[in-house]
């Protein structure tokens, strides 16, 4: 009997197909998508200014409020925090990628992996909540501060306008640090596969037609380096614009995107709002996502 | 440090030290939780601890919220990785069988719920189960958590199933085993330990998450909202820092040994070449 | 067993495309029940494909299959009673020699202990006794075809499949394993299905050659004949050396401008002028090139403006030295006008 179903069905590659792609994809395109899609159908719609309720009509006034002063000021600041968070990431993973890819032993190399990958797949929040102990104005790292003598630095850097705060644990600048920390494995293994993937014999070569270090690493290695530094800042540039608990936890009243967007679908009630400023960050992960495939980005995912 | 035929150049001192730096940079901060456990101080996060301690293990096991939480969690977890791993493992055998049309765009559809960001998912769930007036509860959170579940179990068996050599398969039909019992007897002892080590990934996924759960769960709690609602709790800390304790050890556990199977597998038996 | 006038394999105006790509164009095929068959061929030509179509893992775009008389083009692998032995062998690895053997058996629902019973006698037969218990990682390539060789043979299937089983082994052993195949296929009686790209391979071991070539069969028979008489310029060029004369040069020598070939151990080389019989003929020419190898050696003789012909002769009394001087010598060619084989254009 199951073996009449078997050749029916082997007569029948396409129904097989169906049957196999059938039930992942209906539950994608249904619940994913279609969520998606509702979204941005939201995202035209409108809210009456006197009832609070939402208007089932097309309209792109909602979206005219995204460039509101108030609101371009948010996305600013987002977007330059995620650009200045990639920055960062890149440079402080590529040693620790570098090192893996080209110099760690095969046993060496499986153990620093999955060091790597731990924190990646470890509770987000609790890796958040860390900083806030440490960034604590009574903490560890106030401790340490102060016994370097550098609280006077600590203190002027505070005091900066845009980036500073009343401590640590509320300033931009500790959102930074951590914005930094919690992403860095996202960078570490793009950067460690796209190297790993440069032959050996490419360096040689390199350095048989004359280079020295310095250049091969400026010519050969760090161009091909270059989709693993794509993919890794895929990661961060996009987590860090929706990202609305690191900038509660650890920020000040300034808002950022996914904050706004969380409060303008919670109490405010306004979602034709919240799913327009949605649709920026999502519209540029897209074309990120495009250009990144292009450059070859995917396939160090 | 082993030297292979090419010679492999030793890290200059520079970047072995950056490379550890690194490497602490990730991982003192969860030790550091750990060692605040101990401290007596209920109000602040002074430092050097002002004592050592234990009795927040014991308050901690006795608070029944966070019990619930815990049960909770758990609970999602569990589903949702059943769910991942039934659908995943559908996909991933479709798009190894079979060339069709938007085989690639299968890939992209589900590594969407990853890439994009976690509001993002959150919002747009919240809004269509809001917009259908489905009450939000226990399964809203489920289904949110299997969008992002899935394509960790699909990658892990469609590795697995690029490994395999397609003649095992046909050898089997050849010697008289139709689909299903060559599927039992061939197929699945080789895709156990990536169905394994994807299971424990999406369970450790679904286990820690809390941006998307926040969206679309109703009142209850799940282990990382109950962190989530301390963080604004102050008198609650040192409680806060055993949980969280416990979370790192619960998640550590499935990843590292999610890991060591993959790592394992792909070194042993290649085939039959 | 039983020498039944049904063919055991019959192809009945085949076809298999790939697109545009014709791999199997309108095959006619017959082979006979208890026969060692050799499908032989480059890569690319067809042959593979055929013999996967016999064994179920592909179905042909048009045609048909029958496997004594009975229609199978749209049966699955599993309905048919033909076993396969794979290109890499395709054990499973994760299952002990022994469970990989009784595979067969398992699945039909064989208890255990004629299971074990039949696998021994199986071990016994390809010369593995006792290896049971190991796994499949830890034999040799050599040991490893013996294992697959067993598994298919222990379903007792009317026809078995080899998909070039012999290409990874190294010389010696591969030709050790062409005997105890040949061996072992006269004890149990079935007929045997041979796929290679080696020539010399083919012409050891079958009763009747298939040359593929672009998804057709240009000449079926027996060894001898397709070596002593190819009835197309890729045939004779395939399997082994050939010499192909057309137009001009071939209307002195036969009368007729229909190209033919003739092998290089065929011709004679002899002094210039030197006379012949009726039965024989002759050309003369020029040794052009001369290479030593040991147990013959080799000449490039111009025969005409443009022909060259190979002539290679057992170096019976010659030293290096004696044949290495012909170069550029004037010499007669004689070869006997039966080894003449004519070939189609």
């Amino acid at each position: 009997m199951l073996t009449r179903i078997s050749t029916f069905l082997y007569q029948r590659p396409r129904l097989i197909l169906f049957l196999l792609l059938g039930p992942p994809m209906i539950y994608m395109a249904v619940v994913y998508v279609g969520s998606l899609f509702s979204l941005l159908i939201n995202s035209f719609y409108s809210i009456d200014d006197f009832t609070g309720l939402v208007i089932g009509e097309f309209t792109l006034r909602t979206y005219s409020q995204l460039f509101t002063p108030a609101n371009r000021e948010i996305f600013l600041r987002t977007a330059s925090m995620a650009a200045v968070v990639t920055l960062a990431d890149v440079l402080i993973a590529f040693p620790l990628a570098y090192y893996i890819a080209k110099f760690a032993s095969p046993r060496l190399k499986t153990w620093l992996l999955i060091a790597v990958t731990v924190p990646l797949w470890s509770s987000y929040l609790v890796r958040v909540y860390a900083w806030k102990l440490i960034l604590a104005k009574e903490g560890i790292l106030s401790w340490f501060i102060t016994l370097l003598r550098l609280d006077g630095v600590l203190e002027w850097l505070l005091s900066f306008e845009v980036i500073g705060g009343s401590s640590l644990a509320l300033s931009p600048i500790g959102m930074f640090i951590v914005f930094v920390y919690i992403w860095l494995p996202y960078m570490i293994i793009p950067i460690q596969t796209a190297l790993e993937r440069v032959p050996g014999s490419l360096l040689e070569a390199s350095g048989d037609l004359g280079a020295n270090p310095m250049q091969t690493f400026r010519n050969v290695i760090l161009p091909l380096a270059f989709p693993g530094v794509v993919a890794g800042s895929i990661f961060t540039f996009s987590l860090t614009l929706g990202d609305f608990i690191i900038p509660g936890v650890l920020g000040n009243s300034k808002f950022f995107i996914g904050q706004a967007v969380y409060s303008y679908q919670g109490t405010a009630g306004n979602i034709p709002l919240a799913a327009a400023m949605t649709m920026g960050p999502v519209v540029i992960m897209i074309v990120y996502l495009l250009v990144a495939r292009r450059l070859g980005a995917f396939d160090a995912l | 440090m082993r030297f292979n035929a090419s010679s492999t150049p030793r890290a200059s001192w520079a970047l072995k030290i950056a490379a550890l730096g690194t490497l602490l940079f990730l991982h003192v901060p969860m030790w550091i939780i750990f060692l605040y456990t101990f401290t007596p101080d209920e109000r602040t996060y002074t430092f050097p601890l002002p004592g050592f301690t234990t009795k927040w293990f014991a308050i901690a096991f006795q608070r029944e919220d966070l019990w619930e939480a815990l049960s909770l969690s758990f609970r999602v977890a569990a589903i949702a990785t059943v769910v991942a791993l039934v659908l995943g493992t559908l996909a991933a055998s479709a798009v190894y069988r079979s060339k069709f049309f938007g085989r690639e765009a299968i890939s992209f559809l589900l590594v969407l719920p990853i890439a994009l960001p976690g509001i993002v998912t959150g919002i747009a769930l919240r809004t269509a189960i809001g917009g259908l007036d489905i009450p939000f509860s226990f399964w809203t959170i489920i289904i949110g958590h299997a969008t992002f579940c899935v394509v960790v179990v699909y990658n892990n068996v469609l590795a697995r199933f690029r490994r395999l050599h397609g003649s095992q398969i046909e050898a089997s039909m050849d010697l008289g085993a139709n689909s299903f019992q060559t599927f039992r007897h061939v197929v699945m002892p080789n895709l156990a330990t990536a169905l394994l080590a994807g299971g424990m990934l999406a369970f450790a996924l679904s286990f820690d998450e809390v941006i998307v759960t926040t969206f679309t769960a109703g009142q209850q709690s799940t282990l990382p909202i109950w962190i989530f609602s301390q963080l604004t709790r102050p008198r609650d800390r040192p409680v806060t820092n055993v949980v969280a304790t416990f979370v790192i050890l619960i998640t550590f556990l499935p990843i590292f040994f999610a890991q060591r199977i993959s790592a394992q597998s792909s070194d042993s038996e290649g085939g039959s070449k | 067993m039983t020498n039944s006038s049904i063919p055991a394999i019959r192809f009945d105006q085949v076809s298999r495309y790939f697109g545009e790509v014709k791999a199997v164009d309108q095959v006619d095929l017959e082979i006979r029940d208890g026969e060692f068959f050799s499908m032989l061929g480059p890569s690319g030509s067809g042959k593979t494909t055929c013999l996967r179509m016999i064994a179920g893992f592909d179905r042909p775009t048009s045609g048909a299959i029958y496997i004594y008389g009975k229609e199978v083009s749209d049966l699955p692998p599993y309905e048919r009673d033909v076993n396969t032995v794979f290109q890499d062998y395709a054990l499973f690895p994760h299952m002990t020699i022994e469970d990989n053997v009784a595979y067969g058996l398992m699945i039909k629902g064989v208890a255990k202990s004629e299971r074990l019973k039949q696998v021994d006698e199986m071990l016994d037969l390809v010369r593995l006794p006792g290896f049971g218990y190991r796994k499949p990682s830890q034999l040799s390539g050599g040991q490893r075809q013996r294992v697959a060789l067993a598994r298919a043979l222990i379903n007792h299937p009317k026809v078995l499949l080899l998909d070039e089983p012999l290409g990874a082994l190294d010389l010696k052993l591969r030709q050790q394993m062409q005997v105890e195949l040949k061996s072992i296929q006269k004890r149990v009686g079935i007929t045997f299905i041979f796929v290679t790209h080696d020539q010399e391979e083919a012409l050891t071991m079958s009763d009747r050659i298939a040359v593929f070539n672009e998804g057709r069969i240009e000449q079926v028979g027996a060894p001898s004949d397709i070596y002593e008489r190819p009835v197309s310029a890729f045939v004779a060029g395939f399997v082994g050396t050939s010499n192909l004369i057309s137009g001009d040069v071939a209307k002195r020598i036969t009368g007729s401008d229909q190209t033919f070939s003739v092998r290089p151990e065929k011709i004679h080389l002899g002094a210039s002028g030197g006379s012949t019989d009726g039965n024989m003929v002759s050309i003369d020419g020029v040794v052009r090139d001369v290479v030593y190898l040991g147990l013959y050696t080799r000449y490039l003789v111009q025969i005409d403006e443009g022909s060259d012909l190979v002539v290679i002769e057992q170096n019976l009394k010659t030293t290096s030295m004696d044949v290495l001087s012909a170069k550029g010598q004037k010499v007669r060619l004689h070869w006997h006008k039966d080894h003449i084989s004519r070939v189609g254009a």
